[in-house]
């Protein structure tokens, strides 16, 4: 039981070794890298699998029984987000093939890769905060190296950003859990939510949640603390990129979901207006700059925050509807956002720059790499019957079922904007004429071809899917939030297994 | 014991605030220096402190025999410890590669990545 939940967790790192002492040759190291991943999903699928049949499965490492030893635990929020991490492991290892260089995997690009998989596999699975905290750390540290790698100048300038801002927040989040310790005298998650609803002092630990709603904000990219993304993601190298955009904000969001479901009760508490407004604000920020910015990725970054403004307004309406829709709308999000920073990766690698304004001419050399282009974009814009439609449709009808028309009508003026700033890539990248030279002239992908488009391919195609039949993807993110709104049965599988 | 911790942590705690707060990068990550330990006492001290009770279990018994130091603060502290030694080894060096290639310390000159508008315009 224990090794179904080590699998999805181990293999990342154990590929991360020969990924290393192959980086003096990028093909094999890649091939090492892929291998990994693709066996990284096995291993997810087959947690799934077990745990949509036995609902939540838990493991105690090294044989300390809970709550004093570290748990491992999945369930169906941990175990869907395990596969769509693997699958975008899967995407993004395919993808880096055709783009990684020698000398970025000389410095050992597909290791650390591994190593950030591995971090943010980690912090779906655990069952313990400090362990968290720990994952949050390996992921961290992956993430730097990986914004780094290339060393040129902007790079380090965004690193610079990325690297102050999320060390405040983990230092945040340390604190909050010595102080959560030294009221309740546990760290385990499932041990906590009794330790913490039966404390007498409420005072201090209304004030310990706010400490880490600050945490996991910032790590998420909420309004105002979000000023570290689009300073930084949009300067590494593009299979960079795509994993951030994909898991790292993600992995916060995760984190706000549990801890505010599991450990403290949201409901009614001032931290559910807070994030309210902090969502709603989110989303108008985050879709304001993405239709001020000019460069490809940029307005990409900023699409991010936006949809984690989506999400956390989800979280805060607490409802199970609108949880199920933040579940549903956290797994769309994670492959389309993969899918668009790949995408602009090939836009940049065929007009030969990433800034809209002088760079055009894709539609006449490339129609059907436009078109995949457009589908992606509509997804994630919410056109019917995309899986974005679906997932919008979702949190719509949960905030007008909370009375909260304003948040409502913020969703679906975010969304008729996204749709302006989708366009906006689409006309000055695919439409206009390039500015130097004739359309017919423009490069072709070449050998890179097949790694650079089979995971843009594969992840729409898969996403097109989810949204022709949503109800099964839906089921699934229902069972998900029933699960995190009433936690007996988690609580009951971390706390009662011994081996 | 824990009063004086508390004091300890607040004074570590403004001071780091107070460097994080400046342009400079380098005072920046001095004061990363100082709130992390901060960080760490505050741990420390919500274990509650006990003196001179070290937590040893004698030989033949399965657990200590009296009233002993919180043995868990200490493994999260060390853990954070060496965590945030790691994440601070790199902000240097990474201090030090900016200064070598952005010839500035100072994170409002830092404009590379997001250049001012007049500096972006075709």
């Amino acid at each position: 039981m224990s090794w179904l939940l080590a699998f999805p967790l181990l293999i990342p790192f154990i590929t991360a070794v020969p990924c290393y002492f192959y980086a003096e040759r990028p093909e094999m190291s890649a091939r090492i890298s892929l291998m990994g991943s693709l066996a990284a999903l096995v291993a997810a699928l087959l947690l799934f699998l077990r745990v949509s049949e036995d609902g939540v499965v838990a493991g105690q490492m090294g044989g300390w029984a809970a709550p004093f030893g570290i748990t491992l635990v999945a369930d169906m929020l941990s175990a869907i987000l395990v596969v769509v991490t693997a699958l975008i492991g899967v995407a993004v290892a395919f993808y880096a093939q055709g783009e990684i260089e020698f000398e970025q995997s000389q410095i050992g690009y597909h290791a650390i890769f591994q190593a950030l998989l591995g971090g943010v596999t980690g912090a779906f699975l655990t069952g313990d905060i400090f362990n968290l905290y720990v994952w949050f750390e390996v992921m961290l540290i992956a993430s730097f190296g990986l914004l780094i790698i290339g060393g040129r100048a902007e790079q380090i300038d965004g690193a610079v950003k990325y690297v102050a801002l999320n060390l405040v927040s983990t230092i945040l989040f340390l604190s909050g859990i010595g102080l959560l310790y030294g009221v309740t005298g546990t760290l385990n998650m499932a041990d906590l939510n009794a330790a913490v609803a039966n404390s007498e002092k409420q005072g201090l630990l209304s004030v310990i949640a706010i400490f880490f709603i600050f945490a996991f904000a910032m790590k998420a990219a909420v309004f105002p603390l979000y000023s570290w993304l689009p300073a930084a993601y949009h300067t590494p190298a593009f299979a960079v990129s795509a994993v951030f955009a994909a898991l790292l904000t993600k992995v916060g969001i995760y984190s706000l979901l549990r801890v505010f479901t599991l450990v403290f009760d949201l409901e009614g508490s001032f931290g559910q207006d807070l994030l309210l407004w902090a969502a709603v604000l989110t989303m108008l920020a985050g879709v304001a700059g993405a239709l001020a910015a000019t460069d490809i990725r940029k307005v990409l970054s900023y699409q991010v925050i936006a949809s984690i403004g989506s999400l956390v307004l989800g979280l805060a309406i607490y409802s199970p509807l609108a949880i199920a829709g933040a579940i549903f709308y956290l797994i769309h999000n994670m492959m389309v956002k993969g899918v668009l920073f790949m995408s602009a990766g090939v836009m940049t690698r065929l007009t030969g720059g990433s800034d809209l304004r002088r760079i055009g001419g894709l539609y006449a050399s490339t129609p059907v790499f436009a078109l995949i282009f457009l589908v992606a974009g509509f997804t994630l814009a919410g056109f019917p019957p995309l899986t974005g439609f679906w997932a919008k449709l979702m949190l719509v009808q949960a905030s007008l079922d909370a009375n909260a028309i304003l948040p409502a009508a913020v969703i679906l003026f975010v969304g008729l904007l996204t749709i302006w700033s989708i366009c906006k890539i689409w006309l000055d990248g695919f439409l206009t004429a390039h500015p130097e030279g004739e359309a017919e002239t423009l490069p072709q992908l070449g050998n890179t071809l097949i790694p650079l488009m089979v995971p843009i391919v594969g992840l729409v195609a898969l996403l097109v899917l989810m949204g022709l039949m949503p109800n099964y993807f839906i089921g699934l993110a229902q069972t998900a939030s029933d699960q995190l709104l009433n936690p007996e049965l988690y609580i009951d599988t971390v706390l009662g297994v011994s081996e | 014991m824990e009063p004086l911790l508390a004091i300890l942590v607040g004074v570590l705690i403004a001071a780091a605030v107070y460097l994080m707060l400046d342009r400079n990068l380098l005072r920046f990550l001095f004061g990363l220096l100082l709130i992390s330990n901060g960080a760490n006492l505050i741990i420390f001290a919500a274990g509650r402190t006990t003196a001179g009770k070290p937590p040893l279990v004698p030989e033949g018994a399965d657990a200590p025999l009296s009233t002993v130091a919180n043995a868990l603060p200490q493994a999260l502290v060390l853990t954070a410890i060496v965590i945030g030694f790691g994440l601070f080894a790199f902000a240097l060096v990474l201090a030090l590669r900016a200064y070598d290639t952005l010839g500035t310390l100072d994170t409002t000159e830092m404009r590379l990545a997001e250049p001012r508008e007049e500096e972006n315009d075709p």
